[in-house]
């Protein structure tokens, strides 16, 4: 069955990558170890798959090669304490293919992601765990993702999984109950790699690996584990209708193009039509979240043919919403220009006054950049340039740094 | 989040290369476990240690393009000795970071409590703020 090697055989093999994980673990009763092992089978055939083509049972093959590694290690950390091979033997000859397979259970890719997402990790462990774990990818591309060395990658993943073993997560679904609890933060993730794609697409770091399609590919596989979920679908949502416009973000000198200003003939037609018609079946669920109101505001952009057609009261309304679901500091910066569009920008600036006492935000580059625009919009020159300069010595992004330094100078008319 | 952390140090003459033996060991052995520890964490990106300013040449094009070198100016105070990039999950972890870097062991294993300069590397905006 050897074919071509492209872009889906490579999808296909990530994609077995937690359910051959999840036999694994199972069986030899160690996350950890079996998670290793697992990477270097991945690797193993990220190297010679597309040179000797895909075994007969792709999935048997990386089960058999990282039982083997499982039991090799064992085997050698048994013979470093110089005690007995029995166990060793005894595992290795039970390793049958027909009875693995049998091991293999639907639910593991969704164990490992609320395992992975589990509130006692950091963000940044948890992504890194998620993308390997889950996600079926090396550490090597992970550690490029996030322009660290390998390394330090490695350890990174390592300790996110001794989190979990001192914290006493057990290898099984979580209940219905606890399930409902935990998934936020499983979503939360999964929007934090996707974000994390998206923000970085630009610049000098478009060498990097596509941590947005991999979000996307992932929560897509989250969908089809909770079909009935109306938030994994409105995550997924709000990811096709934002990755829709990645085409017409970015000029040809790589700088950052606003979406009053972007080329809207770019946007990607199929991905807008697929995240609304998501979105649409969402929420007639009736249980209206987070997800779903921010893909709203995003389909309602995609939706219009300019900026001064865009239906700003609805936006205005969905932020009102979103406020209520969801408060933060940012939701109430996005509120206030949505006001600003709907009410002039002087309604905006006056919203955006209760931000200054927000901790949370207050200093914070976007709070300025906003100011200047509706300064802007205003007419007040000397307030537009003045706090687009300020925004701009806040951002650590350089592409934003460079957008808002344009914007003050195109302003100064020099 | 990215964040630098500037070693700064006197002036060659002055500083590390007139310690008595047993304290430069101390130094060194603390910088080395420092990075160690940094790595085992996952947080570290990259280490650097620099040359004695005596080393260090400033470097202009001359009208053909060509380098024109020269040395320190005099007045120079402060030289960088070394910087350390960390990915780390807040800016209290990298000021965390930063404070044990200035209580590296001196003269007599006293804390120098250097000034540490830490600066946000530009490398994106916050994850997320929602």
């Amino acid at each position: 069955m050897s074919s071509q090697w492209d872009a889906t055989s490579e999808h296909l093999l990530r994609g077995l990558a937690p359910q051959v994980l999840g036999a694994v673990a199972r069986r030899f009763r160690d996350f950890s170890s079996a998670e290793d092992a697992v990477q270097e089978a991945m690797i193993a055939a990220f190297t010679q798959w597309p040179k000797e083509g895909v075994p007969e049972n792709p999935r048997g093959w990386l089960i058999q090669v990282a039982s083997r590694r499982v039991t090799d290690h064992m085997r050698s950390e048994i013979a470093r304490r110089e005690r007995e091979t029995a166990v060793a033997a005894e595992t290795e000859n039970s390793t049958s293919l027909l009875e693995i397979e049998a091991d293999m259970d639907p639910d593991d890719t969704l164990i490992l992601l609320f395992m992975c997402c589990h509130p006692a990790l950091s963000p940044s462990s948890a992504i890194a765990l998620t993308l390997r774990a889950v996600g079926g990818l090396t550490t090597a591309e992970i550690a490029n993702a996030f322009l660290v060395p390998e390394a330090t990658m490695a350890q990174r993943i390592s300790r996110a999984k001794q989190t979990i073993k001192t914290s006493g997560v057990p290898f099984r679904l979580p209940s219905p109950h606890e399930r409902t609890g935990r998934l936020p933060a499983v979503l939360h993730v999964l929007y934090l790699i996707f974000n994390e794609g998206y923000t970085s697409s630009i610049g000098s770091h478009l060498q990097r690996f596509d941590l947005s399609c991999e979000a996307i590919r992932l929560t897509r596989n989250t969908k089809a584990l909770l079909p009935d979920n109306p938030e994994v679908a409105g995550l997924l949502a709000l990811m096709l209708l934002t990755d829709a416009r990645r085409a017409a973000r970015t000029g040809r000198d790589e700088e950052l193009i606003p979406l009053d200003a972007q080329d809207r003939t770019l946007w990607d037609r199929s991905e807008i039509s697929e995240g609304i018609e998501l979105l649409t079946a969402a929420l007639s669920h009736g249980s209206v979240g987070l997800y779903q109101i921010q893909a709203a505001i995003a389909a309602v952009h995609d939706e219009a043919e300019s900026t001064d057609e865009t239906d700003w009261p609805q936006i205005l309304a969905l932020y009102e919403l979103l406020k209520r679901v969801a408060p933060s500091p940012m939701v109430t910066l996005n509120h206030a220009i949505a006001a600003a569009m709907v009410h002039g920008p002087a309604k905006g600036l006056e919203l955006l006054r209760a931000l200054d006492r927000d901790p949370r935000i207050a200093g914070h580059y976007r709070l300025d950049a906003v100011r200047a625009h509706l300064f802007e919009k205003m007419g007040d020159r000397e307030a537009a340039i003045q706090h687009y300069r300020i925004a701009a010595a806040r951002t650590t992004s350089m592409p934003e740094r460079n957008y808002l330094l344009t914007q003050a100078a195109r302003m100064t008319g020099d | 989040m990215k964040f630098i952390l500037m070693m700064n140090t006197m002036k060659a003459g002055g500083g590390v290369p007139g310690w008595p033996k047993k304290d430069l060991q101390a130094h060194i052995g603390f910088m080395i476990g420092l990075n160690k520890e940094l790595h085992r964490r996952g947080e570290l990106v990259s280490a650097e240690g620099l040359s004695f300013p005596d080393q260090a040449k400033l470097v202009r094009a001359g009208k053909d393009g060509q380098p024109v070198t020269d040395g320190i100016f005099p007045e120079s105070k402060e030289f960088l000795a070394g910087f350390w990039i960390i990915d780390v999950d807040s800016p209290q972890r990298a000021y965390e970071i930063a404070a044990t870097v200035s209580a590296a062991p001196g003269p007599g294993g006293a804390p120098l409590n250097m000034p540490i300069e830490v600066r946000p590397v530009m490398s994106g905006p916050p994850p997320d703020m929602l």
